[in-house]
């Protein structure tokens, strides 16, 4: 039990610094700084860009949000582009023939591989087997086609083929010249591979993730950290961490768009950009506006990270597929593409392959430009709305 | 009264809080709690969890709207946000907020910028918190004293002339309050107007000028920590170890004015305990002797009428 100890002035751990501190003085100290050392016209400016540099450095120290900026969806680029390599251009489709004549020597080899077979009896085993889809059979002026009802589709163009063909045989034995020629030209400039579609979706996506979950886990994490009441605090007005955010938003969306549309270009994957490419840049800032607002919103609402991550990837993973991020949503039911034009992701998705591989103009821009706008007013003034700056 | 930006007036309050309420709900928060505290001085506001210190201190900062009352630091009013008034006041939050990953002197730069501070002032502050070995340590790899003392620096960066402290001690370790301490009398010793929460009694009575303890949102007294206790007009009470002496015997002693035996000691209760003492002495009987005058813990307990407990 010890008396009133008023702890010995200079206390053991003290005295070291004590003497340090006492010969340096911190610069300033007695000159009060706010006051003196304002510098620069435009001091908002400067607290802005600090704020946005001390979140680019964040984040870029950050493994795990850069994995999932940068790596992850092009992990999804790569496979995709490989999966689908190939499938853009018709391989020919094997069928069993049975029997000679002008028929099977007509068929096209781009379309159709012709197999003889030695009788129909073993040709019909292998359709049955779903080894063949069809089997032709020619002897004399008869020719059959049997085809197995598996694969309808293919059913209908080896019909489809085998019928012109035969057509193309008669016109010829009756010696006159054809009245009508058909002509076929591609629409597109270029060609229309799976990787060119793709890219601009796994861009779309890419951007739209990465603004929503940077600006939802800024607002969330500074919020819980205090540092939105020491900003508040500072003379910096507010909306510089706002400005902050959107603009290493905008300088992280055009460095994925770099790697991402880089790397699509390597021959393994070959996309083939079209002149109009560089409309895409306006596309990226008001596709990246829109998904930070929806961040916004999200970091007003989650009280934690860990919610605010849940939220975002509840928002934005659902948007992807029915936008058509990752597979052709025309085949959908009509009721799910009316969802789909009602999401900012299907226009951003839309503008970038209308510019990036379709070589539209800046029209093909008018649309997705005032829905991604449209779409960043009014979430951002919900957000704002539901903001707070400290933790309840 | 003092004149915004000049500051020279030693006598006159940098802070004036008046009538001070924030009522959440059914709960008062804050009961119209007024003080004044001077330039220059260190200013406790002391108090049990939940007794409203961090509620009046954030009103006084500015952060938190009062429901009644009136807050002016350095002559101007706290609330609404005022640009102006911000650069001349420093705080430091409870929980210690910091830019995830960034380094000790990035912190310090950031927040300096925020305030329009040059970069090269950081490594001073670094020094005078005693992080200058730490300067490229990741604010997540420091030590809770650490980041404290850091916490304090990025307060201090814009070279403010108040500096609000919330808790600064508060789950430290007996080594780093110590430290932290140390810091915050050099702060001190340059001027600066320091208002500072804590729990910890013995804390505050070492290190504040003045003392408002706090209990359910009123502040029950304000005075030195000194003061304080001697307005208790409290006994000392002597202990002697077991044994050594009867309780009857004890009661014969001059100056002892009650005896009492717990836990194994005889305890007696004196008004005069210089005259105790020496009786003592001169019966040899000072071996394991332990003298308690009054602390702050017992003006707690005479105001409140129960143990302190933070």
């Amino acid at each position: 039990m010890s008396g009133v100890e008023s702890g010995p002035p200079g206390l053991g751990v003290a005295a070291g610094r004590g003497d340090r501190s006492g010969r340096g003085d911190p610069p300033g100290l007695g000159v009060p700084a706010g006051r003196g050392a304002r510098s620069g016209p435009t001091p908002a400016l400067r607290q802005l860009l600090t704020l946005g540099q001390a979140m680019l450095r964040g984040f870029f120290r950050d493994r795990n949000a850069l994995f999932f900026t940068f790596l992850f969806p092009l992990m999804f680029l790569v496979i995709f582009g490989l999966i689908f390599r190939d499938s853009g251009q018709t391989r020919p489709t094997t069928i069993g023939v049975v029997g000679s004549g002008p028929v099977i020597s007509a068929l096209p080899a781009t379309v159709v591989k012709a197999t003889p077979y030695a009788s129909e009896e073993q040709a019909l085993t292998k359709v049955r087997a779903g080894d063949l889809p069809a089997v032709l059979i020619e002897q004399g002026d008869s020719v059959v086609l049997r085809f197995s009802a598996a694969d309808m589709v293919r059913a209908g163009i080896l019909q489809g083929i085998v019928a012109s063909v035969v057509d193309h045989a008669n016109l010829a034995a009756t010696g006159q010249l054809p009245r009508y020629r058909l002509v076929a030209t591609q629409v597109e400039a270029s060609n229309l591979e799976p990787i060119q579609f793709i890219t601009p979706g796994i861009l779309s996506w890419g951007v739209a993730t990465s603004a929503a979950f940077g600006a939802a886990l800024t607002l969330v994490s500074w919020r819980r950290k205090q540092i939105l009441r020491r900003v508040r605090l500072s003379p910096a007005p507010v909306w510089t961490v706002l400005g902050a955010r959107v603009g290493v938003s905008l300088v992280t969306a055009v460095v994925q768009a770099v790697v991402f549309v880089g790397v699509a270009l390597l021959p393994i994957f070959g996309l083939r950009l079209t002149g109009t490419w560089w409309l895409a840049l306006p596309l990226l800032i008001a596709g990246t506006l829109a998904f930070v607002s929806v961040g916004l919103l999200v970091g007003a609402v989650a009280k934690t990270d860990e919610a605010a991550s849940a939220m975002a990837n509840f928002i934005v993973l659902p948007m992807a597929f029915l936008s058509g991020t990752f597979f052709d949503i025309s085949q959908a039911p009509r009721w799910l593409q009316v969802v789909s034009e009602a999401l900012p992701l299907r226009h951003m998705n839309d503008g970038m392959i209308a510019v990036l591989v379709r070589g539209q103009g800046a029209s093909a821009l008018v649309t997705p430009l005032l829905v991604l706008v449209g779409f960043t007013v009014v979430v951002t003034a919900v957000a704002v709305r539901v903001f707070s700056w400290d933790e309840a | 009264m003092t004149t915004a930006g000049t500051g020279q007036a030693a006598a006159a309050a940098a802070i004036q809080v008046h009538e001070l309420s924030k009522t959440y709900g059914e709960l008062r928060a804050v009961d119209r709690v007024s003080f004044e505290v001077g330039e220059g001085e260190f200013f406790g506001i002391l108090g049990p969890n939940g007794a409203g210190k961090t509620t009046t201190l954030e009103m006084v900062e500015g952060i938190r709207q009062p429901d009644a009352g009136t807050v002016a630091v350095l002559g101007m009013p706290a609330w609404p946000r005022n640009p102006r008034l911000l650069p001349r006041i420093g705080v430091q939050l409870q929980a210690s907020s910091f830019f995830e990953r960034l380094t000790a002197r990035e912190q310090l730069v950031t927040f300096g910028a925020l305030y329009g501070v040059p970069a090269a002032r950081a490594e001073a502050f670094l020094d005078l918190v005693g992080l200058a070995e730490k300067a490229d340590t990741r604010e997540g790899l420091l030590s809770g004293g650490q980041r404290q003392r850091l916490s304090i620096a990025c307060a201090l960066v814009h070279d403010p002339d108040v500096l609000f402290l919330d808790e600064p001690t508060a789950s430290l370790d007996p080594q780093a309050r110590h430290n932290l301490w140390d810091v915050l009398r050099t702060i001190q010793r340059r001027g600066k107007t320091i208002v500072y929460t804590t729990h910890y009694i013995d804390e505050a009575e070492i290190l504040c000028d003045r003392v408002a303890i706090m209990d359910h949102g009123r502040i029950l007294a304000l005075d030195s920590p000194a003061a304080l206790v001697r307005g208790l007009d409290a006994p000392t009470r002597v202990s002697l170890p077991g044994g050594v002496l009867s309780a009857h015997l004890a009661e014969q002693l001059p100056g002892a004015d009650h005896v009492a035996t717990s836990e194994g000691e005889l305890v007696v209760t004196t008004r005069s305990p210089a005259q105790l003492i020496s009786a003592l002495a001169s019966a040899d009987l000072l071996d394991g002797v332990g003298v308690r005058t009054a602390t702050l813990e017992d003006v707690f307990l005479e105001l409140t009428g129960r143990e302190y407990r933070a």
